[in-house]
């Protein structure tokens, strides 16, 4: 790497909204993706039109992938935290651990009418995130690692004492209607231990950055994302992955991007050029951020020329991380696998096991 | 006769036909951990090699269930059970990108879910997998399981299918909200004692219309639930004679609510124990019984009911004599204990097993292991066994728990499934591309645009 930062080299994600609902399209993408060197996909869940769960497209490429890491948004406002903790640890399982979680916690009117409960706004979203993410986590962890045993001497098909009740409450002060979770989960623990779990930055604040993995960084014009996710970085510290967010047009198939720009307005930093130019863009990018999330305009359109033109090159200059065959997700981001929080250290598992872990489960 | 006219018909008209699904166990006693054939119960690959081989059998259907928390036994979670299963939804949008035509069927629960959430998952999983989801509808509700949620155990058993009944009609009216494939989408609203929704569904109609209904118990109330709105019931009637009697009460009660007599197919919980031979099959049988029923399972299995300890019995001597801790139910027993009163059955219990002079093992293995649901015998006497089911009409098919994961299918596809054609009451091929097409369901009447109004219930 050019630089004289210690950081490793980044990584790249696409977003494939745009494949559709049809599984055939949906393997197309995903193995598009796969084959151009992309590290991870990421599967949008805001409620729009035509738009199908995004938990759901990211299974469907499970198996039909191999190395790419599945990462589908899923909110945490208007979602049964069960139900989403169980979903993603299983996401995971058939991911063969290359699965992760952008939790999203979106101001939606809509959402909230949709299941019947009153609209949450402003920092209480944060406060539901934070819930639903600590519900997840101990969740995952509620089975300890070896807590299938399977003794025949006994009979025994689990070791009771590896599973455990998690006891969520909802803490004091929470805005929303407060509630409780017992467990245990009822999948055992996710391949990955924890599934890796990135948040849009404006969540920061009220979702502590140690409960997290990765911050999804936004600016609202291309020259402003250095300074954000310089600002993010300084708030999460090295250990927490700082992603930049940015909507790509290229030029191509003959026609100018500036011809296709038109109509986008995601609020998103957007990059509208040739291949070369989004090259030098994304070199300096990712000297700053760790990985970037790509949004391309049109899915077909623009993962062909990425994948022709732009990755071959980054890949030459050394920007890009290389994707690891069989690696999971937590590999790419280059976490441990940790242990349970709950894990009970007999003498002989202490001697054994790496030291006891935060309860995220980061060194 | 086609189907449509069997469909419309006040008469029943048997289809001749046998189906087969598999029901993929989740948290069971049933199946066989301790063989050095058995492989793991939560690994996608087992998931696969079953599903793929189902597929090559033709099989109509691939079944998961649902369990929302872990059984416990004595304030534990049961040490003995198979325990652990993944999502049924996500499994089956996993198993879509590998299977081409079998049914991928998710038991969801209507207590513990949102409407609106709930039927957008399945349309979802319906578009993914080109027309082929199908969701088992059940109900199970208590408070115990509720911790495990938001809403907690917030609603009544005698309500459940109430509640459950305004919850598929929500759902039903989400899938027909689109007009068209291309839409335009009309609002849903739904006002109700338990839940309130207001949404404009995301998604169109899928290649069958929408997913497919299959209805899971067995109450009076569960069956017309089933009979107003399921197009299959899972049933827990597979023994021959009863299965004609549940078919014959299903029949009215389908005309009762407005339905032709053939609209709700049947297909019972099942278990195979084939070999090449009689003899064969019985020794297979009791070679799996021992497995299923171990000394620790049979005295476990009384400790639910006794809600105590009872580690110092001998499993092969008789009934214990303690009195069990008496309680209508206890949130710790699970839901073995449901609706029995304590000591009122260990008593019945204990008379029983003097009576017929069985050990605790002898009894447990009499009370469990899905004795009426199992099919023993010879490749070719169990084809002649369900080629008379299907002469009659008791079923329209089988929903196969395999004790052995994953080659458990294996002998009945290799097998089984052969005999049955030869006899010209299986499948050949698939019938079509959807689940609907698989099991000669008439694809559904959009219901008129009564989209917009608030149904209230
Ligand atoms: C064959 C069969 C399979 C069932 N599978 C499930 C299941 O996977 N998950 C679940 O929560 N309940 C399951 N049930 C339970 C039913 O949802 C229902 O709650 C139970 O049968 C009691 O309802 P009832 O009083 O109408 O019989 C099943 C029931 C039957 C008969």
């Amino acid at each position: 790497m050019s630089t004289s930062s210690p950081r490793q080299a980044g990584f790249l994600a696409i977003e494939l909204d745009g494949a559709g609902w049809a599984g055939a399209d949906i393997a197309r993408a995903v193995l598009a993706a796969e084959s151009a060197g992309f590290h991870a996909a990421t599967f949008t869940d805001a409620p729009v039109p035509g738009r199908a769960n995004a938990l759901q497209r990211a299974a469907f490429a499970g198996p039909v992938s191999r190395t790419i890491a599945l990462v589908p948004e899923v909110d945490t406002v208007y979602t049964e935290p069960f139900h989403v903790s169980t979903q993603l640890a299983s996401l995971d399982y058939v991911a063969g651990g290359r699965a992760g979680w952008i939790a999203t916690a979106a101001e939606s009117p809509e959402a909230a009418a949709a299941v019947g409960r009153s609209s949450v706004a402003g920092a209480a979203l944060g406060q539901e995130a934070a819930a639903s993410i600590e519900v997840s986590r101990r969740l995952w962890d509620s089975w300890e690692d070896d807590a299938v045993i399977r003794d025949v001497a006994t009979g025994r098909y689990i070791d009771v004492d590896k599973l455990h009740h998690v006891d969520f409450e909802t803490p004091a002060g929470f805005a929303g209607a407060g509630y409780s979770v017992k467990g245990p989960s009822i999948i055992p623990r996710p391949l990955q231990g924890q599934l890796p779990v990135l948040v849009p930055a404006f969540l920061l604040g009220v979702v502590s950055p140690d409960a997290v993995d990765g911050v999804l960084v936004s600016a609202p014009a291309a020259e402003l994302l250095t300074a954000e996710i310089r600002d993010v970085r300084a708030r999460v510290g090295a250990s927490v992955a700082v992603v930049a967010e940015l909507d790509v047009v290229l030029d191509a198939r003959g026609q100018a991007a500036a011809g296709r720009v038109a109509g986008i307005d995601s609020g998103r930093a957007v990059y509208a050029g040739s291949a070369a130019g989004l090259t030098d863009f994304l070199t300096e990018l990712l000297k700053e951020a760790d990985g970037v999330r790509l949004h391309p305009a049109s899915l077909a359109v623009d993962l062909e020329e990425l994948g022709r033109l732009v990755l071959p090159e980054l890949r030459r200059r050394g920007a890009l991380r290389p994707v690891v065959q069989d690696g999971t997700l937590r590999d790419l981001l280059g976490l441990q696998r940790p242990v349970s929080r709950y894990a009970t250290a007999t003498a002989a598992h202490a001697a054994a096991a790496p030291p006891a872990l935060e309860s995220k489960g980061k060194p | 006769m086609t189907q449509h006219n069997r469909a419309k018909s006040d008469a029943f008209v048997p289809s001749g036909q046998i189906q087969f699904g598999v029901f993929f166990q989740g948290v069971n006693s049933g199946t066989i951990w301790k063989a050095a054939e058995s492989g793991s119960q939560t690994d996608f690959e087992s998931f696969r090699r079953i599903a793929q081989t189902a597929e090559r059998g033709l099989f109509a259907a691939f079944f998961l269930g649902e369990g929302l928390r872990l059984r416990e036994h004595l304030g534990r979670p049961h040490a003995l059970d198979v325990v652990g299963r993944p999502d049924a939804q996500t499994m089956l949008a996993a198993l879509a990108s590998l299977t081409k035509n079998i049914g991928l069927v998710a038991t969801q629960n209507t207590t513990y879910n949102d409407p609106a959430d709930l039927a957008h998952r399945l349309a979802s999983l319906d578009l993914i997998s080109g027309g082929r989801a199908a969701w088992n509808i059940v109900t199970t509700d208590n408070a115990w399981t509720g911790a495990n949620f938001r809403r907690g155990g917030y609603l009544d058993h005698a309500d459940r299918y109430k509640h459950a009944e305004a919850f598929v009609e929500t759902a039903k009216r989400i899938w027909d909200s689109w007009e068209t494939p291309a839409g335009p989408a009309h609002r849903v609203l739904h006002e109700g004692q338990h839940y309130t929704v207001d949404v404009t569904p995301r998604l169109p109609r899928s290649a069958q219309y929408r997913p497919v209904l299959f209805q899971a118990g067995d109450s009076p109330e569960g069956r017309n639930f089933a009979a107003r709105q399921a197009d299959v019931i899972f049933s827990a009637h597979p023994k021959f004679d009863d299965a004609v009697e549940f078919r014959k009460d299903l029949v009215e009660r389908s005309l009762t609510a407005g339905r032709g007599a053939n609209a709700v197919q049947i297909m019972p919980a099942s278990e195979f124990i084939l070999a090449p031979t009689a003899a064969e099959a019985a020794e297979k049988k009791e070679w799996v019984r021992s497995l299923q029923i171990g000394p620790q399972q049979a005295v476990a299995y009384l400790e639910q009911f006794w809600g105590r300890e009872l580690q110092s019995y001998d499993p092969d001597g008789p009934l214990p004599e303690i009195d069990p801790v008496v309680e209508e139910t206890s949130e710790t027993r699970g839901s073995g204990f449901h609706g029995a009163k304590a000591r009122q059955l260990a008593d019945q219990w204990r008379a029983e097993a003097k009576d017929k002079g069985l050990s605790i093992r002898q009894f447990v293995t009499s009370k469990t292991a899905r004795i009426d649901a199992t099919f023993t015998g010879s490749y070719i006497a169990v084809a002649d066994q369900l080629a008379e089911y299907a002469r009659v009409g008791a079923v329209d098919g089988f929903n196969i728990s395999p004790w052995l994961i994953p080659t458990g299918l294996d002998d009945i596809v290799n097998h089984l499934v052969p005999e049955l054609q030869e006899r010209g009451v299986y499948p050949t091929e698939y019938r079509g591309n959807t689940l609907r097409d698989h099991l000669g369901l008439e694809t559904p009447v959009r219901t008129a645009d009564t989209a917009a109004e608030v149904v209230t219930a």
